[in-house]
């Protein structure tokens, strides 16, 4: 999906699955909001919503800069109260 | 500045934070459970955090206040699982100011071959959605911390 929007057959023959089956796992990656679907006449059309692993991605690197600026403060310390140990 | 990762996969309940840093892993244990570090490294910088207990053994418990500038305060409280010296904790982790949702941390620590200490962080949260919304409160924290600090860099240059 990453290329673009493929109906559920499409993803099968790709996966080597069975479409039920396919068509469970995609169920459960809609639920997370991970995917869209359209029906196409009396195909469904999966693609990716990008906008949802943006935003995960723009938490995820401020998260990491707080986390860095913890452990720097860590690491300072560690580094001023070596002597003493 | 130390190396973090941070590893979260959408749509699931945790994530984890891996970190290499200098110093002994003796030290970077010691420094998680003695009350006279925490205050220097454990919260943003722009919060003063006071540490009311740290009971490091299982069953102890834990509760940091973190305070800002205008006096509002934010705490922090959970029970030790296990505390194993220079190797593991596990603990849970509650924000107070929202009761009933725990986490529950595992903290690793590790020699690397070239002598600095693997520290790992694992948080697991009782839904995704509890997990999206710690790193999204951690976000805007950190940019407010960010911006704070430019501005003092800012205010110094001129």
């Amino acid at each position: 999906m990453r290329e673009g929007p493929l109906p559920v057959g499409e993803i099968a023959k790709r996966l080597g699955l069975g479409q039920p089956q396919t068509s469970k796992h995609l169920k459960v990656l809609s639920d997370a909001g991970l995917v869209q679907v359209q029906a196409d006449a009396n195909r469904r059309i999966y693609s990716l919503r990008r906008e949802r692993f943006e935003e995960l991605e723009r938490w995820v690197q401020t998260f990491t800069r707080q986390q860095e600026d913890r452990y720097a403060r860590l690491e300072a310390y560690l580094a001023r109260t070596e002597e003493a140990d | 500045m130390p190396q973090v990762k941070v590893i979260a996969e959408p749509g699931a309940h945790d994530f984890t934070v891996e970190c290499v840093m200098n110093g002994p892993r003796e030290r970077v244990y010691r420094a998680h459970v003695d009350p006279e570090a925490i205050p220097h490294w454990w919260g943003p910088s722009f919060l003063t955090t006071t540490v009311e207990r740290l009971e490091p053994r299982k069953g102890g418990i834990w509760r940091f206040v973190q305070r800002d500038a205008q006096g509002n305060e934010y705490a922090f409280n959970g029970v030790y699982h296990e505390c194993i010296p220079s190797e593991r904790i596990i603990r849970t982790w509650e924000f107070e100011g929202m009761p009933g949702h725990v986490l529950l941390e595992t903290v690793t620590f590790e020699d690397t071959p070239d002598g600095k200490t693997l520290l790992r962080s694992q948080s697991v949260f009782q839904s995704v959605a509890d997990r999206d919304g710690m790193l999204a409160t951690g976000a805007t924290e950190a940019g407010k911390d960010m911006y704070e600090r430019l501005e003092e860099y800012v205010g110094q240059a001129r």
